[in-house]
């Protein structure tokens, strides 16, 4: 296929945004009711559920750790989710990202409080359209929230891209393929921390750092977003 | 050390929620307070959970709104027997460690060779016992002797969350002595979220029931005894 026009004449992306703009952001919390927290994620296009189970007995019980909870995470790609039907075991990409995940994660989950027991965390995308692995990460901290597991804070997660030489904010699939680099970050906004960071594809040093300041910019206002989601979940039960 | 508070009394505050400021003073070592569910980290205190802020003589703590039950040593429990061995009972208790029960603690004089356990409690059958012993690295253990423990042979046992246990008993246990002088049920409120109710009839166990799903959705609602109470007076008629 022939490369599309990422930035139009005006100034504009492909899908008419600017430069610094998100895609529309859709949350909700404890959309499930047999696990004690989960929610659900829309960047655009890009669908995401989660599911916190926990903190709960260890199966097979020699995975336990002494002195803290482990956390597991699995990230998962519906077969329905891509064009093209994924195939629905775990592939190699997405044992990865279950790991980075994990990671970030495991920075800021007080696990010492619960040793000897487990924390699992399901991300399932639904429709993937770019940075699922992103709206993976913002899921699954509001459903770690919303099961009432203590975090040091939530974390929010966006993915800064190059493309035609422009740097944007939250890119999505098309950009994903045919841009020339693609930072997604992990941003606990309230602590000020970075606690996810890959990058693909080449950035100088000052793009980096403009790259970052856009990530963090954006992550902060998806962070107030998920802040907002939290709080609503219990307006909900007063108006009634 | 002064702290200027962030919040007002019962608000409700997410993870990574600034809850206070520490004043005039140098470098605060970084502090962490589970059982105030806060953790202090530069010269903030921030919440860890998603719960409700509550300020009492100029200290602040997080009630969670939302978690497992977390066995401690001395609190009452209501367990259901989940598996009989040689010489103790599986409790489960809601948490996420499984209890035991020593068969010297229902049977005295206890003998594995000529006691068999399931003649004493059953799988499936429920009791009131105390944490005898919890020090994180074992499993709890159970103890039923003192007054009002041991099996569970009437009545009827609810579940809710743990985390809304305060609040059904109210402060100075105002809220559990409404429920219980309104619909005249003999009532217990264990620490882990398990409610054993006996009542004089099907009727009032109801009204019980639906009170405690009140409690539940609205936990965090101002004036909620006063709510219980119009619903009792309502429901009850003239019986109350």
């Amino acid at each position: 296929m022939e490369k599309p026009i990422l930035i139009r004449e005006d100034g504009l992306r492909h899908d008419g945004r600017k430069p610094n703009e998100l895609r529309p952001i859709k949350m909700d919390v404890g959309v499930l009711k047999n696990a004690d927290g989960s929610a659900y994620v829309e960047y655009g296009g890009t669908k995401v559920i989660a599911a916190v189970y926990g903190p709960r007995e260890v199966y097979p019980r020699h995975l336990a750790l002494p002195d803290r909870a482990l956390i597991r995470c699995r990230y998962h790609m519906a077969p329905f989710s891509t064009s093209d039907r994924k195939s629905p075991a775990p592939s190699r990409r997405e044992i990865e990202l279950s790991k980075v995940i994990r990671e970030a994660l495991e920075s800021l989950v007080f696990s010492e409080l619960y040793p000897r027991t487990t924390i699992d965390v399901f991300i399932e995308v639904l429709q993937a359209d770019g940075g699922t692995r992103t709206t993976g990460l913002t899921a699954a901290s509001l459903a770690l929230a919303d099961a009432g597991i203590p975090m040091r804070d939530l974390v929010a997660g966006v993915a800064v891209g190059k493309v035609d030489g422009v740097l944007v904010l939250d890119i999505d699939e098309v950009e994903d393929e045919y841009g020339e680099a693609d930072m997604p970050i992990g941003y606990a906004a309230g602590i000020d921390e970075i606690v996810l960071l890959q990058l693909n594809g080449v950035l100088t040093v000052e793009e980096f750092r403009e790259a970052l300041n856009l990530a963090k910019w954006g992550a902060e206002q998806i962070y107030k977003t998920m802040k907002e989601t939290l709080h609503k979940k219990y307006l909900k039960a007063l108006e009634e | 050390m002064d702290i200027k508070i962030l919040v007002a009394d019962r608000q409700i505050v997410r993870p990574g929620d600034v809850l206070a400021i520490i004043e005039n003073s140098g470098e605060v070592t970084p502090k962490y307070l589970p059982e105030k569910h806060i953790y202090i980290a530069g010269n903030r205190i921030y919440s860890d959970v998603l719960g409700i802020a509550s300020i009492t003589d100029k200290t602040v703590s997080v009630i969670p709104l939302e978690g497992v039950y977390f066995p401690k040593k001395d609190d009452l429990v209501i367990g259901l027997i989940t598996g009989v061995g040689i010489t103790n009972w599986i409790v489960d208790i809601r948490a996420p460690y499984k209890a035991i029960l020593n068969g010297s603690e229902v049977i005295e004089g206890f003998n594995p060779i000529i006691h068999n356990l399931r003649d004493y409690l059953d799988i499936g059958e429920y009791i009131v016992a105390k944490i005898a012993v919890f020090d994180r690295t074992r499993d709890p253990v159970l103890t039923v002797k003192g007054k009002g423990l041991g099996k569970i042979t009437e009545g009827t046992v609810i579940e809710v969350k743990p985390s809304r246990v305060p609040r059904i008993i109210g402060k100075k246990g105002s809220m559990l002595n409404l429920l219980t002088s309104k619909t005249g049920c003999n009532i217990i409120v264990a620490q882990n979220g398990m409610v054993w109710a006996r009542c004089p009839n099907n009727h009032r166990l109801n009204i019980l029931i639906q009170a405690l799903k009140i409690i539940e959705d609205k936990v965090h609602m101002r004036g909620l005894t006063e709510e219980i109470r119009l619903f009792l007076d309502k429901s009850l008629g003239g019986e109350g």
